[in-house]
């Protein structure tokens, strides 16, 4: 472990605090985006495709100009602008690189991509100059299905991608695996496919950009889990400095990972207020949110495993193709997914052998980006899949088939390369069982007809990552590290910057936690400074549960820095030996047998520069950065889910869910749980209810909340949620990353349960999000 | 499109008269021109409720509304729950100890539509609550720590209440409305 906490007894650090955002959001002061109004600001709308693929012949937007209230609208040409483009570092058979202009040039992938950009005095007249527009296209056919991407048997959607390949990577491939599918006692396969899913923060998406003469930049207050990338993109785009480019970011309404790529629609409204010297507002509507804004999850995974007599996994094969939509993002690119699944599907099991295929086709649908999880609901499903198939090919019971499997002894190297953290895999799956007995599941009968199931899922994520667990994808942008600045005021109280941002999981509380620790003073005396690529030396936001791990650990490397550095003040003011000092736990530092306020310590490093040491310069300030060590830090848990299946309807009820989790050491436990509870509403979102679907022509069925069916309190369970803790080794706090668990675990555990209430009638399904339909008539037809 | 109505609209008690255009929603109307941006905008089709205030009492999807169309209620939003000096109310304390919000985003609408059930509805269950509650969205907390915010403050009223009743003399305790003080 790092740097221990001063307060041993955690006086912050595992506390659930009141929450310092709650004032401000609970009153409606909370700022964001769409509440910033400048003077003089202009309001964008997007003039939008209405064909998946075409040649886009001509864009008119002479009637948009005349329309009352529009100031002016620019296409692709007009704007002028770089195309966003994110590469990987692999071979030519490997990766297919594409790029992803601001404004549609040419050519339309997908119905809802932007052609142009209306300006007006406010957002009514934007959007009826939108409708005046006329875009002239000369439709292709458009490649709507994995299938027929893979086919390419029209048009490609890319011409750099002849096959619609983006990403073709064969990353493991055990020698003489055929042989031991050969001679298993059993092999067992799933075909699994997984809908598409929208990320759908309740906050669309958004931008208000300016220009700045004074500064002669570019200031974009933005909607963003990752403002630096989104400076960088936009003044490489724009041709500008990075210095000419300022990226901020207010409240956030969520964010689930569709905020951290770079969207051309903020580098196309910010590019718009620089041109026209004014600033732009652009609210993403909800229409556009579903349509054209990041989506994810669309997978489908051929999955083979061999298993012992005694249900000991032999080998695993996977061919595993992700719908990536029409482009790739930035910085992760169309690999995101493949690389994901294709690294880490073995997951908590001990899995000798292994082969995987993975692929990312392109479509003519929306694009896609990371979404809370990234793959590993949908290969933690299969691998859960897999698990029950075989036990019940081998007449053994479910869960002593995963207990035979799981990982035990830590640190474990799986056949993937990957040196697993310890963690609590078979404690986890104990404890939910035992939870679930207790309770008296599954053993109440249901007196209304319908019918019981339960099922489990065991999983781990591996979180934070770092630069070398990211290096490994090869991607030419490697996120990682993170650098922490802290400084102490006259009145002893703090300002630290972390490069991580907070969309709903409360950093202005946990990171002000974990520094008041190291510091020894309140956590009210410690104010968080995060999204302002001015005030940030570089960051890599927020994703792939980094903040508190990564983000944390340089947040407390540099609290402790500064500690060190009041200490020797505190031993030059008072005369004595540096290491007889040490910080009191209550904002001072005792030296000798005297003890120096912080207050008093600033007032020299201010104030009094003259008293300081010779060597020492004045402020109080330090500066640490942070990567994880080893190949990440590994949560893990066990989430275990009743239904009740109702074979008049095929509907499914959530009767019960819970959670055991083990994300280390929890800062803040309300909001470790909030995460789980939030994580898995989304799981079984996907599971049961949400997919963005198309029509052969790529025209979206789901534009709205009529179609996209989003979990309501009527849908989604009371969770219980039990911790575990092993702690962390890599980690200043010994924490794991906690944000993306429940979204993980959820569609297994719901997929489990409602296949063990089929049991009897034959039918296993493996896909979701699980049809009705599907349901009633497997409950419906005869028991073979 | 540029016509323009007189509108009178009383918002959290304040008279505000508006030249707008007719087709301008309430909500854009609070958020933008009333400069009350406490009200959120989630989806502008009426399935979120982040945008929910109370009109007359009763909770409604501002951006379901022309403000023109509300010219005689009376409008609650999210600003007028708490006090002058910014003291969180009952139900917003709640909301914050039951960890009822994560981004926040969705709170304005949970706050607003939970003020406008519980003045009806004193006695709701939790089931009733969680039944009102699935009337709005909320992308973070997976709703549990919402019903229970709610819950926690109907509890807390009927004790109150309760507590109330139980101080008043017993000679006083058939006339309710005359109350106690204390
Ligand atoms: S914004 Fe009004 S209901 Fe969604
Ligand atoms: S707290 Fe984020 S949407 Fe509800």
């Amino acid at each position: 472990m790092g740097e221990p906490s001063l307060r041993r007894d955690g006086a912050w650090v595992g506390a659930s605090v009141p929450r310092r955002e709650d004032p401000r959001l609970l009153t409606g002061r909370g700022r964001f985006v769409d509440d910033i109004t400048l003077p003089r600001m202009l309001h964008a709308a997007f003039v939008r495709s209405t064909e998946a693929h075409a040649l886009l012949t001509s864009v008119d937007l002479t009637e948009a100009r005349q329309v009352p209230g529009v100031v002016a609208a620019f296409d692709a040409a007009d704007l002028g602008l770089g195309d966003i483009t994110a590469l990987l570092d692999r071979p030519a058979e490997e990766f297919a690189p594409t790029a992803m202009p601001v404004l549609a040039r040419d050519r339309v992938r997908f119905a809802g991509e932007p052609v142009a950009i209306v300006l007006a005095t406010d957002p009514y007249a934007a959007e009826d100059g939108v409708e005046a527009a006329l875009v002239e296209l000369e439709p292709l056919t458009p490649v709507v299905t994995e299938a027929a991407a893979l086919a390419a048997a029209g048009p490609p959607v890319h011409d750099e991608a002849p096959g619609n390949v983006l990403v073709d990577v064969s990353l493991f491939a055990t020698e003489g695996i055929d042989g031991i599918f050969g001679e298993a006692h059993t092999v067992v396969t799933v075909e699994a496919r997984t809908g598409r899913q929208n990320a759908l923060p309740l906050e669309t998406r958004g931008v208000v950009a300016d220009w700045d003469d004074r500064d002669e930049q570019l200031i974009v207050r933005t909607c963003t889990q990752v403002p630096h990338q989104v400076r960088t993109v936009l003044a490489r785009c724009a041709g500008l400095d990075e210095r000419q480019v300022r990226v901020t970011v207010p409240d956030m309404g969520g964010g689930f990972g569709q905020k951290c790529v770079v969207g051309r629609e903020e580098i196309a409204a910010a590019a718009a207020a620089r041109l026209l010297r004014r600033p732009v507002k652009w609210i993403e509507d909800r229409r556009e949110a579903l349509t054209a804004g990041f989506l994810a999850r669309e997978q489908h995974y051929t999955a083979r495993a061999a298993f012992s007599g005694d249900g000991e996994i032999l080998a695993l094969d996977a061919d595993i193709v992700c719908d990536m939509g029409a482009y790739s993002c930035y910085p992760f690119t169309a690999g995101i997914e493949p690389l994901m699944a294709s690294a880490e599907m073995p997951s908590v099991y001990r899995v000798p052998a292994y082969r995987v295929r993975g692929r990312a086709v392109t479509t003519n649908k929306a694009p896609t980006a990371p979404y809370r999880g990234v793959s590993r609901p949908q290969y933690v499903m299969v691998m859960e899949r897999l698990m029950e198939r075989a036990a019940r090919e081998l007449g053994l019971d479910a869960l002593d088939v995963r207990r035979r499997n799981l990982i035990t002894e830590f640190p474990y190297r799986g056949i993937n390369n990957v040196t697993y953290d310890p963690g609590s895999y078979l404690e986890s799956l104990d404890l939910c069982e035992r939870v679930l007995r207790e309770e008296g599941w599954p053993g109440r009968a249901l007196d209304d007809g319908r019918v019981l199931g339960i099922g489990y899922a065991c999983f781990s994520e591996r979180t934070g990552y770092g630069s070398g667990a990211f290096a490994q994808r090869k991607m030419q942008v490697v996120p990682g590290f993170d650098i922490s600045q802290i400084t102490m005021d006259l009145d002893g109280t703090v300002s630290v910057t972390t490069g991580t941002l907070s969309h709903g999981q409360s950093h202005e509380t946990t990171f002000a936690q974990i520094v008041a620790d190291r510091l020894g003073i309140g956590y009210d005396k410690v104010k968080i400074v995060q999204g302002d690529t001015d005030r940030i030396t570089y960051g890599w936001g927020s994703f792939a549960s980094r903040s508190v791990t990564i983000g944390g650990s340089a947040a407390a490397a540099a609290a402790v820095k500064l500690g060190d550095q009041l200490r020797a003040l505190a031993a030059h003011l008072a005369g004595v030996d540096v290491d007889s000092c040490e910080l009191d736990g209550d904002g001072g530092v005792r030296a000798g047998d005297r003890t120096l306020p912080f207050t008093e310590l600033a007032d020299v490093a201010y104030l009094r520069a003259h008293l300081l040491p010779k060597d020492v310069g004045p402020g109080l300030t330090a500066t640490a950065s942070f990567d994880v060590g080893g190949d990440g830090t590994f949560s893990n848990a066990t989430h275990g889910c009743v239904v009740a299946l109702d074979p008049g309807t095929g509907g499914v009820e959530i009767l019960r869910y819970v959670c055991v989790e083990d994300c280390g050491v929890a800062i803040h436990p309300r909001v470790v749980e909030g995460q789980a509870r939030g994580g898995i509403a989304q799981g079984i979102a996907g599971a049961l209810f949400e997919q963005v679907t198309y029509d052969e022509l790529g025209q979206p069925l789901a534009p709205s909340f009529m179609e996209y069916k989003v979990p309501t309190a009527a849908e989604i369970p009371d969770v219980r949620i039990e911790h575990l803790e092993t702690p962390c080794a890599f980690t200043a706090n010994g924490a794991k990353g906690a944000g993306e668990g429940g979204t993980i675990g959820a569609p297994a555990a719901v997929l489990n349960a409602v296949n063990d209430a089929l049991r009897g009638t034959g039918v296993e399904l493996d896909s979701t999000p699980l049809a009705r339909a599907d349901l009633y008539a497997a409950l419906n037809r005869e028991a073979s | 499109m540029t016509d323009v109505q007189l509108v009178e609209l009383t918002v959290n008690g304040e008279r505000h008269d508006l030249a707008i255009p007719p087709r301008r929603t309430l909500a854009d109307v609070l958020r933008h021109d009333l400069g009350l941006t406490g009200t959120h905008l989630g989806c502008e089709h009426g399935i979120c409720g982040a945008c929910t205030v109370l009109v007359d009492g009763a909770p409604a999807r501002a951006c379901l509304l022309f403000a023109a169309q509300v010219e005689n209620a009376a409008i609650r939003t999210v600003e007028s729950l708490a006090g002058p000096d910014g003291e969180l109310s009952d139900l917003q304390r709640c909301f914050g100890e039951h960890h009822g919000l994560q981004c926040g985003f969705c709170t304005p609408g949970f706050l607003m539509l939970a003020e406008g059930y519980l003045a009806e509805e004193p006695d709701a269950s939790r089931d009733e609550i969680r039944e009102v509650v699935a009337s709005n969205l909320c992308r973070c907390t997976g709703y549990e720590t919402i019903v229970d915010a709610v819950d926690d403050c109907a509890s807390r009223r009927r004790a109150a209440l309760q507590a109330a009743l139980d101080t008043v003399p017993a000679t006083a305790a058939t006339r309710p409305d005359s109350g106690s003080t204390t």
